[in-house]
């Protein structure tokens, strides 16, 4: 048995599918793409013989570096800084995982093809293993790093904190709405083709830089899994354009799943690397840079262009436009403000930049410390209390942003915001994409073409509707987010633990009530409206307020 | 020559970020805070899986981001109709000014299973690659034994075609049913389990498919092709094909866990494993079929059936819907022990094709009904009017 070759191994396993004679399988998800013609080979060939050994060894590995980590104290090295940004990434990132997990039943009965049936389930496991061993990870940063708030309460701050939801996006955008959109075109084919690139390989390079080498060493190890993701979603791809009447679901598709991955991961992973770390080394890559290499290069040149022979039609405008707004707009540096200047509704510590940050931001990005110094500067001035609010209440020329409805980043690019009204609401969108998504790709309709089975966009999407008009302290306190004594707060804006250095509910009580601004939009006048508008994309950059009209 | 350079490389700093470095509030909070544990002590596999994935009624305080065509997301309760406590509350309102707070932990009793098996990929990998190397070393062992040579011709063409032809059961019932109702759960408790349930039916299915190969390799005449013919038009294999096929035909996730493990497994699956397979090798010369056919029965007996079990207990001890969570398996039972009955009935023949028989098919059925009327018990459930049949 053993001897057998892969090949011949593989070639035995297609002889495992069935066509049902009496019962057909049950149906229980939808897709608008039409799958007729071509049936496309399983490129992976993986038997589960070989697999599981490969995956124990692999475990091995990367459990014996978590004992070396501990016995070698690797904690006396970790930059805290860091270390406190995997506080959030490390709720996020289990999530989507056992997602992509849950979405590859949906391509069962949507993707006619059992070759390739061998290849999702293996996926389907491979996802099993990738959010269990987060959390295994999790668990050890809290049981070793010095200070465990945040990480002990994770998983319930995740899923109410005033960021959490541009995070959830990366897992249940996999699991509903049109089958071939969420598991295959927005999962396999953009999220983990393109961005796991800069989530699991391009991050924990720079948590080694930081002392920290065991990210590098499980996600390294989930991503060897990621190639055989990506090759199921290339062969589902290949399959969908053989069918010309998919061409327009694919358009839509790719114009939603980049832009809304883009949104999404470069505001949560461009964060992380830009400002979470320590190492400013100036001949070290900045997220541009790496955006450029992983993403630019790699996935859009190298993986996407190839495939318009095929009659695939890219969003090239899209992806230019992701990098103008990472390389000209700023996007990342709008989003790491955002972070901060609402750092008491998180759960983690944010450091403040120093003047070393200082020098590497304007050597890597000319221009930054014009826009955003001055800001930093009274976030470090305001960052222990001392009879100011925190820093979200003061006057630091900062114009608190509306959300964006579809990817829930906020409208941090002023000029770009788009307003609507869309459903009955008036909504804020952060760009015309995000505005198309909600407005036309998530519809029952797309342009003129029935599409029943798309998903709809739902919730209670913007975070601070739920808390209008409560005091910040009882906001905190509902959500949980306070130390063991009671009243020391989780996040602080400084790494000093120095408890008369730490701010506690006491501090927030003086602060005036959180506002909604969809709440508050949706009461203006349309005159106020349209006014509150114009002035709003006069803003910026750096969440300037507009200047004065002349 | 070359230029030596200085190389870029970040420095190494004392941070002295170790537990314990410092005393300041939450210092010592070093375990996961929102959920109780099943026993006094939080266990690993509690850690790794409980809660990942969230729930509108008690922590995720927006709700569901994403939806499908008919405004659902997220893990609806009623893609079962068993109910556990708190099943028919509402969801927490939400609206400008209400604040995120839901129920309190749990919110519902779906939260309150637990896999027995503590299955997470470590133990998954540890266990599965366990298997595969046990049997590759079985085999590889029979075969420099020249063992295979003792086989008697009919006994061939039974492995060929019958033994073959379960590997289908385990690759259908693997992918269609237990694969697909992992998305299906209401907890990544039940969620993870049921994954790992498939994975031990496509690995199993597998296994059976590469010893088939093994076979045309070791035995002149093996026919590794005929396993198809049996399972497509052999009129002993078409009873397990049709409940197969419709297992998979089943909507309700918990239906259809409760119609594979609780009934067809120990009426049709280890009837045709434990009372057929290993009963008759050994007579007919083979000491090696056991082997790979003996780990998918450790798989349902000692993994599947074990996290089953206390999955279902729970319900039909809940305290706020036992009884309709007890007459609905009831219900099920009266539907599908019927269809399994009909299943291990038609299968009957192959009691009789092998050289030295095993024992009499009645007797491993009233086995098999035996041991089902034990699970039964063991879920405080009553053993249906329909099994005499």
């Amino acid at each position: 048995m053993s001897r057998q070759s892969v090949a011949k191994a593989h070639q035995k396993i297609q002889e495992l599918a069935w066509e049902p004679m009496y019962h057909s399988p049950v149906s229980q998800y939808g897709t608008d793409y039409t799958f007729r013609k071509a049936a496309k080979k399983d490129p992976l060939k993986q038997v589960l013989r070989s697999y599981f050994p490969m995956q124990e060894e692999k475990d091995h590995r990367v459990y014996g570096a978590e004992d070396g980590a501990i016995r070698g104290n690797m904690f006396r090295q970790v930059q805290e800084r860091w270390l406190e940004w995997q506080k959030l990434f490390l709720s996020i990132i289990p999530l989507p995982e056992i997602s992509a997990a849950r979405a590859m039943p949906l391509l069962f009965r949507n993707v006619p093809n059992p070759e390739l049936h061998n290849g999702q389930a293996i996926q389907m496991i491979d996802e099993v293993r990738h959010s269990t061993i987060q959390q295994n990870l999790k668990r050890l940063y809290m049981q070793n790093y010095i200070d465990p708030a945040g990480f002990n309460s994770s998983l319930r701050n995740f899923h109410n904190d005033y960021c959490g939801t541009i995070g959830r996006q990366f897992a249940e955008g996999f699991i509903t709405g049109d089958a071939i959109t969420a598991a295959s075109i927005y999962l396999t084919i953009v999220a983990e083709t393109a961005f796991t690139n800069t989530l699991f390989v391009a991050m924990p390079a720079e948590a080694a830089a930081n002392g920290d080498y065991l990210l590098p060493t499980v996600f390294h190890s989930v991503q060897s899994d990621e190639s055989r993701h990506i090759s199921n979603g290339y062969a589902t791809l290949l399959m969908a354009l053989a069918d010309e009447e998919n061409q327009q679901l694919l358009e839509r598709d790719l114009r939603y799943a980049w832009w809304n991955n883009h949104r999404v991961v470069d505001a949560a992973i461009g964060t992380f690397i830009e400002y979470g770390t320590k190492d400013r080394r100036k001949d070290r890559e900045s997220y541009a840079e790496m955006w450029r290499r992983w993403i630019y290069d790699d996935y859009y040149r190298s993986y996407l262009v190839p495939l318009e022979k095929y009659g695939l039609k890219i969003p090239h405008d899209l992806i230019e436009e992701a990098w103008n707004q990472i390389w000209n707009k700023g996007y990342v540096h709008e989003v790491a403000q955002f972070f901060a200047t609402g750092w008491l509704a998180n759960y983690w510590r944010i450091d403040p930049m120093t003047d070393k940050d200082f020098e590497w931001f304007e050597y890597k990005y000319p221009g930054w410390y014009d826009k955003y110094g001055k800001w930093w500067e009274n976030y470090n001035r305001l960052s222990t209390p001392n009879g100011h609010h925190p820093i979200v209440a003061e006057d630091v020329d900062y114009q608190y942003p509306h959300r964006c409805w579809t990817c829930l980043v906020p409208c941090l690019v002023r000029e770009d915001m788009v307003m609507d009204e869309v459903d009955g609401q008036w909504r804020t969108y952060c760009s015309e994409p995000c505005h198309w998504t909600d407005a036309t790709a998530f519809r029952p309709v797309y342009e003129g073409r029935q599409t029943p089975n798309m998903g709809q966009l739902s919730g209670h999407r913007e975070w601070e509707t739920l808390y209008h008009g409560w005091n910040w302290a009882d906001v905190v306190s509902d959500m949980g987010y306070v130390r063991d004594d009671g009243k020391t707060m989780v996040a602080q804006p400084h790494l000093n633990l120095d408890p008369k250095k730490m701010w506690t509910l006491d501090h927030l009580r003086r602060m005036p009530p959180v506002l909604s601004p969809n709440v508050l939009l949706n009461e203006m006048s349309d005159a106020d409206r349209q006014a509150f508008h114009a002035n709003y994309i006069r803003g910026g950059p750096a969440g300037r307020p507009a200047p004065a009209q002349p | 020559m070359t230029t030596p350079t200085t190389r870029s490389v970040p420095q190494p700093v004392f941070t002295d970020a170790e537990a314990g470095a410092k005393v300041f509030p939450d210092s010592t909070s070093r375990q996961y805070n929102y959920f109780k544990p099943a026993k006094r002590r939080q266990t690993h596999y509690e850690d790794v899986t409980v809660e990942v994935q969230p729930d509108p009624r008690h922590y995720l305080s927006q709700g569901w981001l994403y939806s499908f065509a008919d405004g659902r997301g997220g893990y609806p309760l009623d893609w079962t109709v068993l109910k556990a406590w708190g099943s028919d509350r509402p969801e927490p309102k939400r609206f400008p000014g209400s604040g995120g707070k839901g129920y309190d932990w749990p919110a519902h009793g779906w939260h309150e299973f637990r896999d027995p098996n503590e299955e997470w990929e470590l133990t998954m990998y540890r266990y599965n690659a366990n298997v595969v190397r046990q049997l590759n070393a079985n085999i590889d062992a029979a075969r420099q034994a020249k063992a295979f040579a003792q086989w008697n011709p009919n006994w061939v063409r039974f492995v060929e075609r019958n033994v073959g032809a379960w590997m289908h059961v385990d690759h259908g019932l693997g992918l269609y049913l237990f694969a697909n109702a992992n998305r299906r759960g209401p907890t990544n408790m039940h969620n993870t389990a049921i994954a790992v349930n498939s994975m031990h039916r496509i690995r199993a299915a597998q296994d059976l498919a590469l010893y088939s190969l093994t076979l045309t390799e070791e035995i002149d005449g093996f026919d590794g092709a005929a396993h198809l013919e049996a399972w497509n038009s052999d009129p002993a294999w078409q009873g397990v094909r049709e409940c197969a096929e419709q297992l998979t035909a089943t909507d309700d996730w918990a239906e259809a866990i409760f119609a594979a493990n609780v009934v067809f497994e120990p009426l049709v699956g280890e009837l045709f494993r434990s009372h057929l397979v290993q009963q008759a090798a050994p007579r007919n010369g083979d000491y090696v079929t056991p082997t790979v056919v003996g780990a998918e029965e450790y798989d349902f007996a000692e993994r599947d059936l074990r996290y089953t079990i206390p999955l279902l207990r729970l319900l039909a001890d809940d305290r706020e819907f036992a009884e309709h969570n007890k007459a609905t398996m009831a219900g099920w039972l009266a539907a599908w022990v019927p269809r399994a009955i009909a299943a291990a009935r038609t299968l009957q023949p192959l009691w009789s094709q092998p050289d030295a028989l095993p024992p009499r098919f009645e007797d491993g059925l009233d086995a098999a009904k035996s041991r089902f009327g034990g699970i039964l018990a063991d879920i405080s459930l009553d053993t249906p009017k329909e099994l005499s049949a």
